[in-house]
């Protein structure tokens, strides 16, 4: 099973995008498993106009909840409660969900026994169809814990659905950051794709989720979004994948097709061939040939020809 | 040869494959080597878990008995939790079922880990 | 007067935003960068920064010859923070929250006190304004624990502050929850798209029930369709400023300039804007009564 993730480090790179083209590609190609891992904020079905033919609830984690008829108001919960999460209104204690950590402290020490401690339901996930293959999507209820585990569950599904099809390739639209959720989404990768923009905050992320990849050991090749907004940035970072072994994909214009294609709700390879949509093929190209384990160096692509 | 070693199983059976997986594996198959008697222990709770999953893996090994521990990648907080509690690691078994390895096992082809082949889950 | 600027995705240009916000304040003024995952507020407000002091959090450590194995620790710890292990009480500080029951439930006193360095946390200033923000160790799983003790640094380090903006981490999950949290102001800063649409749905089912004054930024006004604006316009959710999209702007961004000082002719969106957020929130204070300072 070969496992590509893409992430970004910095959100708004365009990522889902990408993400939607190379699911588009693979489908001529063989067909891949399709993943969204942003579980945070999901994006990737609204391209993909998935039938979310099965739903599932996800329940992660507990949280505490005072049981108000046994509850004598001693206090002691909101005095140990290290989240600030135990309020009172009008004399009576509650735990607020949004700050509850799940810790087990003032189950353990309220003397009263008051304090209920429940699985809690954290959001759902999907298994669904979609004109570019079989897609599992998840959506967590807001304010919760990304700890990872609902993008652990999601891969697990994904490797399980995609062996029973006989796909050999799973595609995901990896979570944004370096955290959890980020480490979760490339756990058992074989090659992870970031997708920058040549900006100040663009470079920084990119080199975080590097490291974060190198870390696992993980080869991982580079593409630039939007470059012709700084040409300087773009050969800057250029440079820095030289230096770290990591491989240049390609280089992918800013081109109004991204929205035109979104407002369609479809891919960029779905509309009439544009630069971008030219250069994304390129990097599906080069994509299928990125080794295993060790990335090799390919010579730097010449800016200046657009390609 | 006598102990009782656990497999990370993805079924109960002997004939079951072996998960690659330590922390997230579905279960153990645990053997009395000296008997040959099998047993099943569920590893579900592990894989509940939002973190820690290798090191209630550990945990559940050692509430089985186990001296040794076959599986495929073990995590640095797991493995150091099987070393306390004195249970021998081998990683790197994989695509094979669980009567395989532990055949492979008793005719010496494997050896004992000294540090984890995995970085594990998230925190570190 | 505490307003926090976020969205429900990454990318539509909170930090631009705040930034800006920044550079056309006329009260005396603090920034926080809390997205302490990937920090990115200083690249473009260029602060002078202080020293970097490392922030830490609670966690247990054993001494091994009070602990009798008996086990309570571990089999309360909902982290697996602790295990008994053969004759060993494991200790994993990587997976503690800093709950502080396991101290408090030892009944050998086995168990004390001891620090998780979690990142650094970096104090500054650009020109009047007063900066802070965190940076997360890399490898460093949760980001609330250091996002909360930057805000814990607040008080004292924006003290001369009449108002503090936040640069809120992306999302609607845990830390941009914990980061908008007690903010008197939330801007939504969402882009005219169906993917800022969806996003900025969820934004407002997260933050909507925290009880601040909300209103919405439509950053690269222009580019999509109306989708955002008829939302805002059946949710009762005031835009208080559209930023149009440039190429200009666009190329702006990329060489790290604030847009406000970059397009001059941007400054008069934003000081309007700077005004709804104050206008919100003095209407909100007077409405609980309840006056919130720096």
């Amino acid at each position: 099973m070969r496992e590509i993730v893409i992430i970004s480090g910095k959100g708004g790179t365009g990522k889902t995008s990408v993400t939607a083209a190379l699911a588009h590609l693979a489908s001529q190609d063989g067909g891949a498993m399709l993943c969204d891992l942003d579980v945070d904020a999901p994006d990737l079905h609204l391209l993909l106009d998935p039938d979310r033919a099965e739903t599932h609830d996800f329940r992660s984690g507990f949280e505490a909840v005072i049981d108000q008829d046994a509850c004598t108001a001693c206090g002691l919960c909101a005095e140990l409660c290290r989240f600030g999460a135990v309020k009172t209104a009008d004399g009576a204690y509650h735990v607020d969900p949004l700050r509850c950590e799940g810790c087990r402290v003032c189950v353990q020490f309220c003397p009263a026994g008051a304090v209920d401690f429940r699985e809690k339901l954290c959001g759902r996930w999907h298994a669904s169809s979609t004109r570019f293959g079989p897609l599992v999507h998840a959506l967590l209820f807001p304010g919760e814990e990304n700890s990872g585990r609902l993008v652990a569950l999601l891969k697990k599904e994904a490797r399980e659905r995609a062996a029973a099809r006989g796909l050999g390739l799973m595609l995901c639209d990896g979570a944004p950051g370096i955290g959890c959720p980020v480490i979760a989404s490339l756990s058992g990768a074989s090659q992870a794709v970031i997708v920058t923009e040549p900006t100040p905050s663009g470079r920084h992320d990119l080199l975080r989720v590097a490291e974060l990849c190198r870390h696992f050991g993980i080869a991982t090749g580079v593409v630039v979004n939007k470059f012709d907004l700084s040409l300087e940035n773009s050969v800057e970072i250029e440079r820095c994948c030289r230096e770290r072994d990591l491989t240049l994909l390609g280089l992918l214009p800013h081109d109004e097709v991204v929205v035109r294609a979104m407002l369609a709700r479809k891919s960029v390879t779905e509309l009439p061939a544009s630069p971008f949509s030219e250069a994304l093929r390129g990097v599906w190209q080069r994509l299928l040939n990125l080794p295993g384990p060790m990335a090799a160096r390919l010579s730097p692509i010449n800016i200046n020809s657009k390609t | 040869m006598t102990g009782t070693i656990a497999v990370t199983s993805e079924g109960p059976e002997l004939t079951s494959m072996v998960d690659p997986r330590f922390g997230r594996a579905a279960g153990f198959v645990v053997v009395d080597l000296a008997s040959g008697k099998s047993s099943y222990v569920d590893n579900g709770g592990a894989q509940a878990l939002a973190q820690g999953a290798g090191i209630q893996a550990a945990e559940n090994v050692a509430r089985a008995g186990a001296g040794v521990v076959l599986s495929g990648f073990v995590g640095p907080k797991a493995f150091a939790a099987l070393s306390a509690a004195g249970i021998q690691v081998v990683q790197n078994v994989e695509n094979m079922t669980v009567g395989q390895a532990i055949e492979k096992y008793r005719q010496g082809a494997f050896s004992v880990a000294d540090a984890p082949n995995s970085k594990g889950g998230g925190r570190r | 007067m505490i307003c926090a600027v976020a969205s429900g995705k990454g990318g539509t240009g909170k930090t631009t935003v705040t930034a800006s916000l920044a550079a056309v304040w006329e009260r005396p003024l603090c920034v926080a960068d809390l997205d302490v995952e990937e920090p990115n507020l200083h690249l473009f407000l260029n602060p002078e920064l202080g020293a970097e002091a490392p922030a830490f959090m609670e966690i247990p450590v054993l001494d091994p010859t009070r602990c009798t194995l008996c086990g309570l620790c571990a089999e309360f710890c909902q982290f697996k923070a602790l295990s008994v292990m053969g004759k060993t009480l494991l200790v994993f500080p990587e997976m503690c929250h800093g709950c502080g029951g396991c101290l408090r439930l030892c009944p050998e006193g086995a168990l004390s006190p001891g620090g998780r360095e979690l990142g650094c946390i970096i104090p500054g200033r650009a020109g009047d304004t007063g900066f802070l923000m965190g940076r997360l160790r890399v490898g460093e799983a949760m980001s609330p624990p250091l996002l909360r003790a930057v805000k814990a640094r607040l008080p004292r380090d924006c003290a001369g502050a009449r108002d503090i903006l936040l640069d809120a981490p992306p999302g609607v999950s845990c830390p941009a929850v914990n980061a908008v949290m007690d903010a008197d102001v939330v801007l939504l800063v969402t882009e005219p798209t169906p993917f800022g649409l969806h996003d900025l749905r969820l934004a407002v089912e997260a933050f909507r029930p925290m009880g601040a004054a909300l209103g919405v930024v439509i950053n690269r006004a222009g580019v999509g369709d109306a989708g955002v604006a008829d939302f805002c316009r059946d949710e009762n959710l005031p835009v208080w400023a559209e930023i149009p999209f440039s190429r200009a702007a666009a190329e702006a961004y990329a060489r790290g300039q604030v847009l406000a000082d970059a397009l001059p002719e941007l400054r008069g969106r934003f000081t309007a804007l700077m005004e709804h957020v104050l206008t919100a929130a003095a209407k909100r204070a007077a409405g609980t009564g309840e006056a919130r300072h720096a």
